[in-house]
């Protein structure tokens, strides 16, 4: 069980800032995310889209903010918990107990929900019957490649993740490429080694086709894919995986007791607490009357949720407000040299 | 302003007076349209605004932009007459306008 004075789920720029927030009133975090890296929304949807609306940062893209945003919290020991999706909140006398899906377990007075839109997770095959193969010879992922040699493997997508796994599995199995129209987003020497091994009869190439279905009782046997024009055609396959990117979905969060309207949680604008006493929401994720969904917006949230953290996880000491231009005590925090 | 109809996957029509300006995306939201998410909140990033748009309308609408195919690769289910709605500003030459909402945006 991992004891901390606030648990902050999300390491988008929220949650990151809040962490901030957290360390320089000498509070302890740790933060849970879904992803397998730091950064949220601005590193796995727009990394390299330009936002023009950080106070006194110009310009910057979504990968440089989450960038400075790391490099703000240098200073600190914060541990991070990736690829882990919390799963359960439940009260336990004067604290929270959080589980997430891989058994990891916490224990805090504070939990800062800083989660976007909820938690990514792989987009799926549209026909309903994908589900029975899923994780059996249908995957959204690779974890280990090995399985795949000698076999026959179709892929779906036109993005940078279909064609470098077309690429590389392209070495050891039989590869089918299904994508629904002919261009592809990926990068342009990735899509021209993909017509390369077409040609020389690597790659099977399938454009303007969606899947449609799958055929196989327990074991997979081959899949129906469809034509624009709505012709259909069978390929036998041993495994199938698909690549189309994430969705965010609010998943376990609608369990936890909160007040939720239209997949945001409700707070009060003081402490950006919610229904439940020690549990916050800041972000995308909260609403309250005149919420803007902006960055800059979470980042003054997080600020107000970490000193009402303050008062749960240090219930005997009184918060003083100061300032990081002149208190001795936050740069000792910072380690930097007070004048 | 245009009157815009969309068109859940259960069949319910709603029929709307959406202000010039804003997007089909917008006029769906503000007015508590179900099947559209817009979880990115019009940035081009997530494709949960995606409609499929009914035919007689697809060459009176603004060309898409780049980026707008690539988005809808990850949409779910898409089609020849699949377009984003966050793309989609209305203005008087909508008026009309009839969308399709998918059974789900992911």
């Amino acid at each position: 069980m991992n004891k901390t004075d606030a648990l902050i789920i999300g390491a988008g720029p929220t949650g990151l800032f809040t962490a901030h927030q957290l360390k320089l009133i000498g509070l302890d975090c740790e933060i849970v995310d879904n992803l397998d890296k730091i950064g949220g929304q601005c590193i796995e949807l727009y990394p390299d889209k330009p936002i023009y609306d950080i106070p006194a940062v110009p310009e910057c893209t979504g990968e440089e903010l989450t960038n400075n945003l790391i490099n703000q919290l240098k200073p600190f020991d914060i541990k991070f918990h990736l690829n882990e999706r919390v799963d359960e909140v439940k009260k336990d006398n004067s604290n929270w107990i959080v589980k997430t899906n891989n058994g990891k377990s916490f224990s805090t007075p504070n939990v800062i929900i800083a989660g976007g839109v909820g938690s990514f997770e792989p987009r799926k095959f549209a026909p309903k019957e994908c589900e029975k193969f899923e994780n059996k010879s249908i995957f959204y992922s690779v974890k280990d490649k090995n399985i795949f040699k000698g076999k026959n493997v179709t892929i779906f997508g036109g993005g940078d993740s279909a064609l470098d796994w077309a690429v590389e599995l392209s070495k050891n199995s039989t590869v089918n490429l299904v994508h629904r129209r002919d261009e592809f987003r990926a990068a342009q020497a990735t899509v021209d080694k993909v017509h390369e091994l077409k040609k020389t009869g690597k790659i099977n190439l399938f454009t303007k086709y969606q899947m449609a279905g799958v055929k196989g009782n327990g074991k997979l046997e081959g899949i129906d894919i469809k034509h624009d024009n709505e012709e259909i055609k069978n390929i036998k396959t041993d495994y199938v995986l698909g690549f189309f990117g994430l969705i965010m979905q609010l998943g376990p969060i609608a369990k936890w007791g909160l007040n939720i309207n239209k997949k945001t949680i409700e707070v009060d604008t003081e402490k950006f607490e919610t229904n439940q006493k020690g549990i916050y929401a800041v972000g995308d994720i909260c609403t309250y009357p005149g919420k803007l969904k902006l960055i800059l917006s979470g980042f003054h949230e997080g600020a107000l949720a970490a000193r009402a953290c303050f008062k749960l996880a240090r219930p005997n000491e009184k918060y003083r407000f100061e300032f990081t231009t002149s208190s001795k005590t936050i740069k000792d925090r910072l380690g930097v040299k007070s004048d | 302003m245009a009157k815009i109809t969309y068109i859940t996957h259960d069949n319910q029509n709603h029929t709307l007076n959406v202000q010039n300006g804003l997007t089909v995306m917008e006029g769906a939201i503000q007015n508590d349209v179900p099947g559209i998410d817009a979880d990115c909140g019009g940035g081009m990033a997530c494709a949960t605004c995606h409609v499929y748009v009914k035919e007689e309308w697809l060459d009176k609408l603004p060309k898409k932009e780049d980026g707008e195919e690539d988005m809808l690769d990850m949409a779910f289910e898409p089609k020849k007459n699949s377009r984003l709605s966050c793309q989609l500003i209305v203005s008087d030459d909508l008026d009309g306008l009839i969308v399709n909402i998918p059974s789900k945006q992911g």
